[in-house]
């Protein structure tokens, strides 16, 4: 590195420009009014950065970098097209993107640097490039459990958790040998290669239902790893947005798991999916009422209220499309239609809302669990789509019940429950539900799309 | 401990006390944005891939260039996917009729 101060002062206002852009580009996350402004300052700031970084005179080779600029954008903007169904697979495929940069440039510097770096460098190196390779196999499995490339179905195995704590725990004493005797750098692949098993083991007892907790957990520790890299490169741009998602990430995990009731430890072990294994034996005899969509659509219509609850079902029989027929039918007939939302609804943190707003219903009309909840009481008829769990009232009044604490959609408090749903079977954690068997309950058995479809022609037809 | 270490570590520090105030406030409506945009914004690790590739190394210089490359790629293609999908989102996000919630 020569001295060029000129320059090298540029490069770090263009730096502390987009530090601040980035700030910025969060905080107008927070309302949908001005978050597109968000976004914008985040491409900008990231604009200023490179830029900066480019004029960076210690760079003496730039045919790889701008053919590598230009592969990562051809694979980028296929990435950024798909379709809102699939977002949970390509951001988790994204956060193993993010964990590969990482740990590449660690374990460059690694070799360039040891064995002289120095102490503490050498233990940010470690913690980041073991979080970075973790993170890396973790999130192509969760990508793939997503895209039913793998089995969805947690595999669990006696002794798991020594397992994979043992690996782990490998990793972090081989890192601790490398900090004191860096010459030992035949070790070094060790760091890399435990926790990449340790990726894949601590997503295999992982089921599908537990996937916004876990993308919400490897999003945090991509961030985590960037910041580790901020400080071995001492740049304080990437400690900065590193700590930034590092917090975004551990903020949605948290929220995540509270609201699934389990423990915040329960989380960071990625001890997920393993407690519902015992779920109870004896099935539910009870007689339950089923409806018709022509039944449906009558009570719907005389409804004043009704609120609608969606789950993971309705995307997966892609029904949102109808379901804003039935919003918008439903409103003409001036019933005021919302919907509750339970946080780990789909398979990532506010997966509905992107499909429900796809889908041109209005956001003010998508309302939280504790938003709504309120609600229920007043309300004529809550009608369930796919959901199950979220709305299991065993939750709160059943002690033994495996979901038992887990915060719950109210939906027992409406005047008519009305469930669509394939058939009596139980839901992700096996549980059985009884708001099936309640005397304000309807059934309707049928796929998702087509039986909201009857409904709304049952409603069109009634009406015009 | 050394002092540009110990800034680093305040840096640090306020920058996660900054991000949990900030992004507490965003409404679990957008959360799916949140963490794609914010997974865009980590991706300023392209920075230190750059240098890499970039910089002359005396030695293990074809290391650097190789590891530097891929890693510039899969940083570029999260800034570029993630930023895109970010805004198609936010763009379907409407508010019904003219009052705003």
């Amino acid at each position: 590195m020569s001295n060029l101060p000129g320059v090298e002062t540029i490069i770090e206002i263009t730096y502390l420009i987009a530090t601040a852009l980035f700030i910025l580009s969060l905080k107008w996350l927070s309302s949908p009014t001005t978050a597109r402004r968000g976004v914008f300052a985040g491409e900008l700031g990231m604009l200023l950065a490179i830029a900066g970084t480019l004029l960076h005179h210690g760079i003496v080779e730039y045919r790889w970098i701008v053919i590598a600029l230009v592969l990562g954008t051809i694979i980028g903007v296929p990435l950024g097209e798909v379709a809102m169904t699939a977002v949970p697979q390509r951001t988790a495929l994204s956060h193993a993107f993010g964990a590969l940069c990482v740990t590449l440039v660690g374990t460059a510097h690694f070799y360039l640097g040891a064995p002289n770096l120095p102490r503490f460098t050498m233990g940010v190196l470690a913690l980041e490039v073991i979080l970075g390779s973790l993170t890396f196999t973790g999130s192509l499995m969760a990508a793939g459990k997503l895209q039913e490339i793998l089995p969805q179905r947690p595999i669990t195995y006696k002794g798991q958790n020594i397992v994979n704590l043992g690996l782990l725990g490998v990793a972090v004493v081989v890192a601790g040998i490398l900090v004191a005797h860096q010459e030992k750098m035949q070790l070094f692949p060790l760091i890399v290669g435990i926790p990449l098993l340790f990726g894949v083991m601590m997503i295999i007892p992982i089921g599908g239902a537990d996937m916004p907790t876990v993308i919400s957990l490897l999003n945090s520790y991509a961030g985590l790893s960037a910041a580790a890299m901020g400080f071995v490169l001492d740049s304080k741009l990437l400690i900065i947005a590193g700590a930034l998602d590092g917090a975004s990430g551990l903020i949605l995990s948290v929220n995540m798991s509270k609201a699934m009731n389990r423990s915040f430890s329960n989380v960071l072990f990625g001890a997920f999916g393993q407690e519902q294994t015992a779920a109870a034996g004896q099935k539910d005899m009870r007689p339950v009422r089923s409806a018709t969509a022509e039944e449906a659509a009558a009570i719907l219509s005389a409804a004043n209220k009704v609120v609608i609850v969606p789950g993971y079902g309705m995307a997966v029989a892609q029904a949102q499309h109808k379901v804003r027929e039935l919003y918008d039918a439903l409103t003409k007939r001036g019933v005021d239609v919302k919907f509750g939302i339970h946080p780990v609804a789909g398979r990532m943190p506010g997966h509905m809302n992107v499909l429900l707003a796809e889908a041109d219903i209005p956001y003010d009309k998508l309302l939280d669990m504790d938003d709504i909840n309120g609600d229920f009481p007043q309300t004529d008829v809550a009608l369930v789509i796919g959901a199950n769990d979220v709305t299991n009232p065993a939750a709160r009044t059943d002690a033994s019940s495996p979901i038992f604490g887990m915060p719950i959609l109210d939906v027992d408090k409406a005047r008519t429950v009305m469930v669509i749903k394939r058939s009596m079977g139980a839901g992700f954690a096996g549980i059985e539900n009884p708001l099936y068997y309640l005397d304000r309950t309807l059934m309707l058995f049928g796929d998702a799309k087509s039986f909201v479809g009857s409904i709304v022609r049952e409603l069109g037809g009634g009406h015009e | 401990m050394k002092l540009d270490l110990l800034t680093s570590l305040y840096v640090f520090m306020l920058a996660a006390f900054i991000g949990f105030e900030v992004i507490r406030r965003v409404s679990p409506l957008l959360h799916t944005p949140l963490m794609s945009l914010t997974n865009a914004l980590d991706a300023i690790a392209v920075v230190g891939a750059i240098i890499l590739a970039g910089e002359y190394h005396a030695h293990g210089a074809m290391l650097a260039r190789i590891l530097g490359t891929i890693a510039i790629v899969a940083a570029t293609s999260n800034i570029v996917g993630g930023f895109l999908i970010t805004d198609r989102m936010l763009k379907m996000f409407k508010a019904s009729g003219p009052k705003k919630p």
